[in-house]
C-alpha cells in the first residue's frame, strides 16, 4: 500500500510539470493549428539553465534567478518561433520550421553542456525528506505539487474568468471573427506562445531535480505532452490538467509495475481514450473550424 | 471530375507530347546504369553510404505514400521503419540469414504494426494526424530503447550477413546490389498504386475529402489502407537498413529519424516519388559526410537546412524542376 502512496504522489508531481509544460502546447494548437516540435527543445533549455546555476546545489535565491532566466529564455524563444510560424503559412511548414528549431536548440545544448547526463540536487532548505503514513518522501516534490495547483488556479483564474482570458478563449474557438471584433490577434497568438514556452521552460526548471538534465530529453518530455494533449482535449485548459494528472499517474504506475512497457502502457492509455472520445476527454468548446 | 484531374501532382511525360516522355525514360535509364555501375567504380565507403541512402529512400517512399499522394504528415514511418529492422536482425539472429526470408518478414511485420497503430492515427486530419503518428512513433521508440527483449538501449547486434536465394554474398558491393534490386521493386510498386484507381481515390481525399464521401468512396477506409500499404512499405525499408548495418538500435527508429524522412519528401516535393527518393540521398549525405566538416554537429546544419527549406524552396526539387518546365514552355 505505502509503494502506491509513493506512486500516486510520483504521479501528482509527474502532472504538476506535464501540466506545466503541456498547456503551452495545447493553446497555441488551439489558437493557430501550430504543433511546435520546438515545446521540448525550450524546456530542455530550463533543464539547462538549471544545470548551469545549480549544479552544484544552490539555495532559494539562485533557484529563483533559474526560473527567471529559464522563463525569459523561454518567452524569447516562444516570440521567435511564433514570429516565424506567422511568416510560414502552410501546417506541414510550420512543422518543418519548429523541428529544424528543435533540432538546432537540442544541438547547441549539446555543445555547450555536453552529452553526459545532469542529474541536480533539489535546493537547499527543501532538499530533505518528510515522514507521510510511515514512508519517507522528498520535500521538494511535494512543493511541485503544490505549484502545480497554485498554477492550475492561476490559469483557470486568468483564462475562465478574467477580461484576458475571453479574447484566449475566443481565439482559440474562432480567430477570424475575433479579428473582426477588432482585437489585434496577431498580439495575443504571439503573447500565448512566448507564455506557454516560459512555463515549458520553467518547467524544465522545477523537474531538473526529478529528471535531470540530458540529450534526448527533449523527445521524451515532448511525447509526454503530445500525449497529454490528445488525451485531455486540443485547446482546453481544464483538458490539459485532467490529461497531465491522468498521465502523470499512468506515467508513474508504469515505471513503477512495468519498467519496460512503461511506454506502452502511455500508448495503451491514449489509444483507450482515442476509442471512446475521439476528440479527448475535454476539447475546447467547438468554434467554427473549417 | 476536374478534381481529380487537377490532383494529379507532377505533369507526367504523356500529357505533354513524346518529347519530355523519352527525355524522362532516358534520364532514368542513365540513373539505372550509374546506380546499378556504382559498385564497380566506387570504393567501399562511398558504396556503403549509398547502400544506406537506399534504404531510407524507402522508408521516405512510404511517408510519401502519406504525405505526398494522401495528404496525411506522419511523423510515425520510423516506427515501422524500425520494427522491420529488428524483425529483419532478430530473423537473420535466429532463423535464416536469407535476404528474401527477412524483408518479408519485415514487410508483414511492418504491416501488422501499422494495422495494430494505424487505427488510432487515421480517424484525425492534417496537423492532428502528424501530432498522433509522432506520439505512435515516440511510444515504439521507447519501448526499443527499454524492452531487454531487443536488447534495449544496447541496440541488436551479431546479425551475420545476408545470403541471397541461398548463396553467401562474396562482397559489400552485393549486399549494394541487393538492396537496389528490393528498393527498385519497392519503387515500382508504389509507383503502381499512386498511379492505379486507389491511387486516384488517394489523392481525391487529399484534395476533398467531403467530395470524395460524397461520390460514394469510403475516406476512412482508403485511409487506413494505404497506412497499412506504408507500414509494410517502411518495414522493407528497415530490412535493407539491417542488412547493410547488421546492428539495430533504438536511434534507428527515433525522432529525428521521422523528422530526417518527413524533411526529404518536402525537400523533394511531396506527392511526385523521384523527388523525395532524391531529397533522402541529399539528406542522409548532409547528415553523415557534411556532419565530419563542422565537427560533427550534423543535426545542426539540418536544423538550418528544415528552415532554410521552408522559405527558400517550399514546393521542393519537384517543385523547382516543374516551375523551370513551365517557363521553358510560356
Amino acid at each position: 500500500m505505502d509503494t502506491y502512496l509513493v506512486s500516486v504522489l510520483n504521479g501528482l508531481a509527474m502532472g504538476s510539470l506535464l501540466f506545466a509544460i503541456a498547456l503551452g502546447l495545447s493553446l497555441v494548437f488551439g489558437m493557430m493549428d501550430v504543433l511546435n516540435l520546438a515545446h521540448g527543445a525550450v524546456y530542455l533549455v530550463g533543464a539547462y539553465v538549471a544545470v548551469a546555476l545549480l549544479g552544484d546545489g544552490g539555495g532559494p535565491a539562485a533557484f529563483v534567478a533559474a526560473v527567471l532566466t529559464a522563463a525569459a529564455a523561454g518567452a524569447a524563444l516562444g516570440g521567435a518561433l511564433a514570429a516565424m510560424t506567422r511568416a510560414a503559412p502552410h501546417h506541414l511548414d510550420q512543422a518543418l520550421l519548429t523541428l529544424g528549431v528543435a533540432l538546432v536548440v537540442a544541438e547547441l545544448l549539446t555543445v555547450a553542456f555536453g552529452s553526459d547526463v545532469h542529474s541536480l540536487p533539489a535546493p537547499v532548505p527543501v532538499d530533505g525528506g518528510v515522514r507521510i503514513l510511515g514512508e519517507t518522501y522528498p520535500v521538494y516534490r511535494l512543493l511541485v505539487i503544490a505549484f502545480g495547483v497554485v498554477l492550475a488556479i492561476a490559469v483557470h483564474r486568468l483564462v475562465e474568468r478574467g477580461p484576458l482570458g475571453a479574447v484566449i478563449r475566443a481565439a482559440v474557438a474562432d480567430r477570424a471573427m475575433v479579428a473582426a471584433l477588432g482585437v489585434n490577434t496577431g498580439r495575443v497568438l504571439v503573447g500565448v506562445f512566448a507564455a506557454g514556452a516560459a512555463l515549458a521552460a520553467v518547467g524544465g526548471v522545477l523537474a531538473g531535480p526529478i529528471l535531470g538534465a540530458q540529450p534526448g530529453l527533449d523527445e521524451k518530455v515532448l511525447l509526454l505532452a503530445l500525449v497529454v494533449v490528445v488525451v485531455g482535449g486540443l485547446g482546453s485548459v481544464r483538458g490539459a490538467l485532467l490529461g497531465a494528472v491522468l498521465i502523470g499517474q499512468v506515467q508513474a504506475l508504469g515505471v513503477a509495475l512495468l519498467p519496460e512497457y512503461a511506454s506502452f502502457l502511455l500508448f495503451a492509455a491514449m489509444a483507450a481514450v482515442l476509442l471512446v472520445r475521439p476528440a479527448g476527454l475535454l476539447p475546447a468548446a467547438a468554434g467554427v473550424r473549417a | 471530375m476536374t478534381m481529380l484531374q487537377t490532383s494529379a501532382p507532377a505533369p507526367t511525360g504523356t500529357v505533354r507530347g513524346p518529347r519530355p516522355a523519352r527525355r524522362g525514360a532516358v534520364i532514368a535509364t542513365a540513373v539505372g546504369v550509374l546506380l546499378v555501375a556504382a559498385p564497380l567504380v566506387l570504393g567501399a565507403y562511398p558504396v556503403s553510404m549509398m547502400t544506406r541512402m537506399l534504404a531510407f529512400a524507402v522508408l521516405v517512399l512510404s511517408v510519401d505514400l502519406l504525405t505526398g499522394v494522401t495528404g496525411m504528415p506522419t511523423l510515425g514511418q520510423a516506427a515501422y521503419f524500425g520494427v522491420g529492422a529488428y524483425t529483419a536482425a532478430l530473423v537473420g539472429v535466429h532463423v535464416t540469414s536469407d535476404g528474401a526470408v527477412q524483408a518479408a518478414a519485415a514487410l508483414a511485420a511492418g504491416l501488422v504494426a501499422a494495422a495494430a497503430t494505424g487505427w488510432v492515427a487515421v480517424r484525425a486530419r492534417g496537423i492532428v494526424f502528424l501530432m498522433l503518428t509522432l506520439a505512435i512513433g515516440e511510444s515504439v521508440h521507447q519501448l526499443a530503447d527499454t524492452w531487454s527483449a531487443v536488447g534495449g538501449s544496447n541496440g541488436l547486434a551479431g546479425m551475420p550477413p545476408i545470403s541471397v536465394f541461398g548463396a553467401a554474398l562474396p562482397a559489400a558491393g552485393f549486399v549494394y546490389w541487393w538492396v537496389l534490386a528490393v528498393a527498385a521493386l519497392v519503387f515500382a510498386a508504389v509507383a503502381l498504386v499512386a498511379r492505379s484507381p486507389y491511387g486516384r481515390t488517394l489523392r481525391g481525399i487529399r484534395d476533398n475529402e467531403a467530395r470524395m464521401r460524397a461520390l460514394g468512396y469510403r475516406p476512412a477506409l482508403a485511409r487506413f489502407g494505404v497506412y497499412c500499404l506504408a507500414g509494410a512499405v517502411a518495414g522493407v525499408g528497415g530490412a535493407l537498413w539491417a542488412a547493410q548495418a547488421r546492428f539495430v538500435s533504438p536511434g534507428d527508429l527515433g525522432f529525428e529519424v521521422a523528422a530526417l524522412a518527413l524533411l526529404s519528401v518536402v525537400i523533394g516535393g511531396s506527392g511526385s516519388l523521384w523527388g523525395p527518393c532524391l531529397g533522402a540521398a541529399l539528406v542522409l549525405l548532409v547528415r553523415d559526410s557534411l556532419s565530419a566538416y563542422v565537427g560533427g554537429h550534423g543535426a545542426l546544419v539540418l536544423g538550418v537546412v528544415f528552415v532554410a527549406v521552408v522559405f527558400l524552396m517550399p514546393r521542393g526539387l519537384a517543385g523547382l524542376a516543374r516551375s523551370r518546365r513551365k517557363e521553358v514552355r510560356s
